[in-house]
């Protein structure tokens, strides 16, 4: 072979191109800077390609968890329940906060779940990215499959808690009306605003993973001044009106009132709770009161959560999985 | 029809002075990594305390300059290899090239998405292969339907259910030759413009390497680039017809790998 002997410069261009550096050779032939980012559009529609790898990706999670827990699946029932049991005795029987509140038990389950939701979304988001660097070095698609497929999961999950909670809301002797149809509005809203959020937070714990250490303390913070216990409404009577309208804002307490509303409509009937003595003095409970403009704020904090979390994550995209 | 290939592929390097399709172009590259953690370990919570408070710089980052400077342009239809010795900087401009690191100074323009193959790009340890076939397969990009037609074909190429029915097991109880096996299986599936391939072809058995360079063949001539990073020079010398070798980070020789590996291997450098 005679062109082992003279070195020939594999690299440099040949024919028409000769000469041409490297920068131009790139440019003529439409080489794009690799791990750039894609613009805002393309990024969407390659998002919406991986639609199905999405869902796949959070079933198989989904049957994964429990697969070393002897009881499997079931815990995805037993989960919501102990939960709901261990809320139920501390601020049901032992503080008694259920004074006040009409069907306290369901009241409280339907809290516990929704900010569960929320919760879950945000923590499991927040490591979505760090916990997936196998993935993520291996395969190319768009990274907020990732923080949405987690948000998927944990909606799968909200919805076995349904089925649990629709049980619970019999029992309490509540009959199913009309507005039950509220919830799917409802859910989608609130899958909305988490899957924002959890983009929010996969991209801020991507870069600094002390935040998953925080987490749990902010998340915790939030759920005592939520009213997912007790009833909010009557401790903020007494504030200025400027704190009564930011509070009211708090979405976790708006998600969960639409909820409550959607399933007990009854306890925020003034006619039929409306607080007056019984017999032996003690007050029975009064009705539960729905803030003005609520659907509005519901459906603001899901866009604005979305829009805004979507476009906070995409800003990185080129960067995660980056050593 | 492997070897017909790579005949082509020699005619046209040493005969033709046609213009040639690039696929990746590296130029003047510098690749500087910040490693965190590194350094003497006082790493204790007072220390780290007294860090925070005296808002003193962590002493434990440091800078390792991996790339110094490396500019190569690859083409359509090559198979190039990467040599060097252990640290040498061939898996860190692999990286680059498929946009996980980057670049301190020089830019790096690719056709398309690459595509990187690692030993330790581990996929869904706890989900069954089966599952990380399916999983891995809608990742890149490919249809239910799509990936419903070729399952089959990639569970028989990566040989994983050749000693019993492995396939519906979790992956973390396979060995890393399978595990790896799996990987390449799921990544060739798809067409890539650029393939890039850190070692993962050494962990295979023999009849396993002899099924990816087939497939790597195949992939070339489906207008590809592959680079293939590996210690093995016998696997460069089969599979590739041009090879880099790389030491220190900078680039000490570029061309006909018959030639780069004969001075590899005496540690004859230009």
């Amino acid at each position: 072979m005679s062109t082992l002997s003279d070195p020939v410069n594999l690299s440099a261009p040949r024919g028409s191109d000769a000469g041409l550096t490297p920068k131009q050779l790139a440019d003529k032939y439409g080489l794009s800077v690799s791990g750039k980012r894609p613009s805002l559009p393309q990024y969407v529609r390659q998002l919406w390609a991986r639609r199905s790898f999405i869902s796949a990706f959070a079933t198989a999670r989904l049957v994964a968890q429990y697969t070393t827990a002897k009881l499997g699946q079931l815990w995805q029932v037993l989960t919501p329940l102990l939960n709901c049991a261990v809320f139920y005795l501390v601020f049901g029987v032992i503080m008694k906060s259920r004074d006040g509140v009409p069907v306290y038990i369901a009241w409280l389950c339907i809290g516990v779940f929704v900010f569960q939701f929320s919760q879950s979304a945000i923590q499991a988001g927040t490591r979505s990215i760090s916990d997936n660097l196998g993935l993520i070095r291996a395969l190319h698609f768009p990274r907020a499959s990732l923080p949405i497929a987690f948000t998927v999961i944990q909606l799968q999950q909200l919805l076995i808690s349904m089925v649990v909670l629709v049980a619970i809301v019999l029992i309490s002797g509540i009959m199913p009306a009309m507005t039950w149809f509220l919830i799917i509005p409802v859910l989608l809203l609130q899958s909305l605003f988490n899957t924002g959020l959890a983009m929010v937070m996969a991209r801020v714990g991507a870069k600094t993973s002390d935040i998953s250490q925080l987490m749990p303390f902010l998340l915790r913070t939030w759920m005592y001044v939520s009213g997912v216990m007790y009833s909010v409404s009557g401790y903020i009577q007494n504030w200025p009106p400027i704190w009564q309208t930011l509070y009211s804002w708090n979405p976790a307490t708006v998600y969960m009132d639409l909820m409550r509303y959607a399933f007990m409509p009854d306890s925020f009937n003034k006619h039929i709770y409306d607080g007056h003595l019984d017999a032996s003095g003690n007050a029975t409970p009064k009705a539960l009161i729905l803030p003005d403009h609520i659907w509005i704020m519901a459906g603001t904090w899901a866009v604005a959560a979305f829009v805004l979390g979507f476009v906070f994550f995409w800003k990185a995209e080129e960067e995660y999985g980056r050593g | 029809m492997a070897d017909a290939a790579l005949d082509t592929v020699k005619e046209a390097t040493a005969v033709d002075n046609q213009a040639r399709v690039p696929t990746v172009v590296v130029d003047d590259v510098h690749i500087v990594y910040k490693v965190h953690g590194a350094g003497s370990g006082k790493g204790s919570a007072t220390s780290a305390l007294s860090r925070i408070i005296t808002r003193k710089k962590a002493p434990t980052i440091r800078e390792v300059h991996a790339v110094r400077g490396i500019s190569f342009t690859a083409y359509k239809g090559e198979a190039i290899g990467l040599i060097g010795s252990n640290g040498s900087g061939k898996s860190t401009m692999l990286a680059a090239i498929a946009g996980l690191l980057p670049t301190e100074r020089g830019g790096i323009y690719t056709q398309g998405q690459p595509s990187l193959l690692g030993v330790n790009a581990a996929l869904m340890n706890d989900l069954t292969g089966e599952r990380n076939v399916v999983l891995g397969c809608l990742a890149m990009g490919m249809s239910p339907a799509e990936v419903r037609r070729r399952y089959q074909g990639i569970v028989d190429f990566s040989g994983i259910n050749e000693k019993g029915d492995f396939i519906s097991l979790p992956m973390r109880t396979y060995s890393s030759g399978m595990g790896a096996r799996l990987r390449f299986s799921i990544a060739a599936a798809k067409t890539h413009d650029v393939l890039l391939i850190d070692e993962a072809l050494a962990t295979g058995d023999q009849g396993f390497q002899q099924r990816s360079k087939a497939r790597i063949n195949e992939l070339r001539k489906e207008a590809g680039t592959v680079f293939l990073v590996s210690h093995d020079n016998n696997a460069i010398r089969e599979t590739c017809e041009r090879t880099i070798w790389i030491e220190h980070g900078e680039l000490i020789m570029d061309g006909h790998t018959d030639e780069v590996v004969r001075r590899y291997e005496k540690g004859d450098r230009p």
